[in-house]
């Protein structure tokens, strides 16, 4: 396993490398480039944007900045934010924890569940059980999550009144069971699609064990129908299906940028959107980066965990 | 997926003679959904000539007039514009994106799978490192950041969908080319002399088709549901063109009065995404090449 993981850290350095060049190339398309926020203010003579140009050293030559810019993002200078000039890191940092909750919260009820329907809907092959969740998951996968928040709010906040339409804890209350309260719909909405997804990948990957040879030897031995399912299929089935959590990193960050907007929630969704409302160029870059470096670090942890799970991939 | 142990070799007889066409007809969720999207597109780009009411036409004795009762079949939005036939341009607009953007998508995908797979090696590799480091941004993260640098309009819309969509489809042309180029037909016409550029284009890409044709319809509903989110973020198409996604932009503030603002256009995009879905997966079944028992 060794060799393997030295090479995968290799490749992910080469695409951290690569990352970080198209993170600065788009910072330097926006218009007027990071120079955007001083050229906008009246006052500024053309003297004053050329002796600040020069001051943040924006005359260097591109692969110079780059080097310059990359080094300052490795020792975590992220920056300062034009909205109130607070650095970067510790804006992104304030909004972490809120988008976690939400998707550690709905990855662990996806998790569960959608094995759950995937492992039912593989034993019991073309049942109207499986039938059903399989058009249930495609249905899901095909909402808009945004449209699906609307629906929830308009039907348990509106018309029901059993949950609030927002935010993430009321004004002056904020204990735990007012967070968990106000965590619900939202944990609710963006578990939907991950829902779908373990299902989806849970059905095939048992009906794939299930196929197995193996399989058809444990049962020829005579092995209880429970142990054949439980010790034999399930297990294998299933172990791998962990990398899945890593994989998925990429649609659940861009799916709770999307739930934390109807769901007025402060996380770093929220925080992307109103940043690109107010041009803050910095904020945009740090969150477009850091969600970059974490789905990165996923598909590397999805690759380890895989490793571990599976021996075959050590001869790789 | 294998299939069962047992039904196996009985099933195989009559899947060799089948056509494609046959195992898809058979799929009846994957007809369903060809149905339905033939049925939208047709009432999409025929329906608006047959309403009596125009989709920018603003009635403000109309507002807010619910569905199913009086004059406006779909009802009315908070200026007084006939539902349905903002629905029907909306999705002129919405499904028009989503085949261009699918088309471009497609073409730069094929392009640069078919590149770094004939080719292989460093420009190979060098292409499908490229192409992991953008599947690295979260597809909307990336969207929104670029929506906020261009002006917003139909084709930058179409553009930039395009452009966050086509890296899976290079990945997955670059597998199969990989494969397919090292085939004795493939040789054998390099051996009589076909360029490098004829054996990509006559020899491997027809060969490439059927998972190039699942990748399209599967982009298909993926352009539609990029396009209502950066729309309903309001950073895609502007008002006063109505798409499926800006439709709902304003609907959350009427959400408690007027539901049916929120509830039609999302219903819209979750049949037309559902039904492309579905078509995808029918074509995937029916195209499989390891389905294709001989």
């Amino acid at each position: 396993m060794g060799p393997f993981l030295a090479r995968r850290l290799w490749q992910s350095l080469l695409l951290l490398a690569i990352v970080s060049a198209i993170g600065f190339a788009i910072l330097h398309l926006a218009p007027g480039g990071p120079m955007s926020q001083f050229a906008q203010s009246a006052q500024m003579t053309q003297e004053d944007l050329d002796r600040i140009s020069r001051e943040l050293g924006l005359d260097r030559p591109l692969p110079v900045q780059y080097l310059d810019w990359l080094r300052r993002m490795l020792t975590g200078d992220w920056g300062r934010s034009y909205r109130d000039n607070a650095p970067v890191w510790s804006v992104i940092a304030s909004h972490l924890r809120a988008t976690f909750e939400l998707m550690a919260a709905s990855t662990l009820i996806a998790m569960l569940l959608g094995c759950a329907i995937g492992i039912l809907g593989a034993i019991r092959r073309y049942s109207i059980f499986d039938m059903a969740a399989t058009v249930g998951a495609m249905i899901a996968l095909s909402i808009p999550t945004f449209w699906f928040g609307l629906i929830a709010i308009y039907l348990f906040s509106v018309e029901l009144g059993w949950l609030p339409a927002g935010n993430r804890q009321t004004i002056g209350d904020g204990s735990l069971l007012d967070v968990l309260h106000h965590m619900i719909a939202p944990v609710m909405v963006l578990a939907l699609v991950e829902t779908a997804v373990w299902a989806r990948f849970t059905r095939a990957a048992v009906l794939d064990v299930i196929g197995q040879d193996y399989i058809r030897t444990a049962r020829a031995k005579g092995v209880p129908e429970r142990a054949v399912l439980g010790r034999h299929a399930l297990r294998n089935a299933l172990l791998p299906l962990i990398t899945l959590a890593g994989l998925q990193f990429p649609t659940l960050l861009g799916g709770a940028l999307v739930t934390e907007t109807v769901f007025t929630w402060p996380g770093m969704g929220r925080l992307f959107l109103d940043s690109i409302e107010y041009r803050d160029y910095p904020v945009v870059m740090g969150i477009l980066m850091l969600s970059a470096l974490m789905v990165l670090i996923g598909s590397l942890m999805a690759d380890m965990l895989y490793a571990v799970a599976d021996p075959r991939i050590r001869l790789g | 997926m294998s299939a069962d142990v047992f039904p196996l070799p009985i099933e195989t007889e009559g899947l060799a003679r089948k056509s494609a066409w046959t195992r898809f007809r058979r799929h009846r969720l994957a007809m369903a959904g060809a149905a339905i999207i033939f049925v939208l597109a047709l009432a999409c780009f025929l329906g608006p000539a047959l309403l009596p009411f125009d989709e920018t036409h603003i009635d403000v004795m109309q507002r807010f007039a619910p569905p199913l009762a009086g004059a406006h079949l779909l009802g009315t939005d908070e200026l007084g514009r006939d539902m349905l036939a903002r629905l029907m341009m909306g999705g002129r607009i919405s499904l028009g994106i989503g085949f261009a953007a699918m088309a471009i998508a497609i073409a730069i995908g094929t392009g640069v799978g078919m590149v770094a797979g004939y080719h292989g090696g460093a420009i190979g590799s060098a292409l499908m490192r490229f192409v992991d480091a953008i599947l690295c941004f979260p597809t909307i993260f990336l969207l929104l950041a670029l929506a906020a640098l261009v002006k917003p309009g139909l084709i930058s819309m179409v553009l930039l969908i395009a452009a966050t969509s086509w890296m899976n489809v290079a990945r997955i042309v670059e597998a199969q080319i990989k494969v397919l180029r090292d085939q004795d037909y493939a040789v054998a016409a390099r051996s009589f002399g076909a360029s490098h550029l004829r054996v990509m284009l006559r020899e491997l890409l027809p060969n490439a088709m059927a998972p190039i044709v699942v990748a399209a319809t599967l982009n298909v509903a993926r352009a539609i549901l990029l396009e209502s989110y950066v729309s309903f973020l309001g950073y895609g198409i502007q008002p006063p063109t109505a798409s499926w996604g800006n439709m709902l932009n304003n609907a959350q503030i009427y959400l408690t009065s007027a539901p049916w603002l929120a509830i039609l256009p999302g219903a819209a995009i979750t049949l037309a995404v559902t039904s492309f879905n579905f078509t995808g997966d029918g074509l995937r079944d029916a195209l499989d090449p390891r389905m294709d028992i001989r």
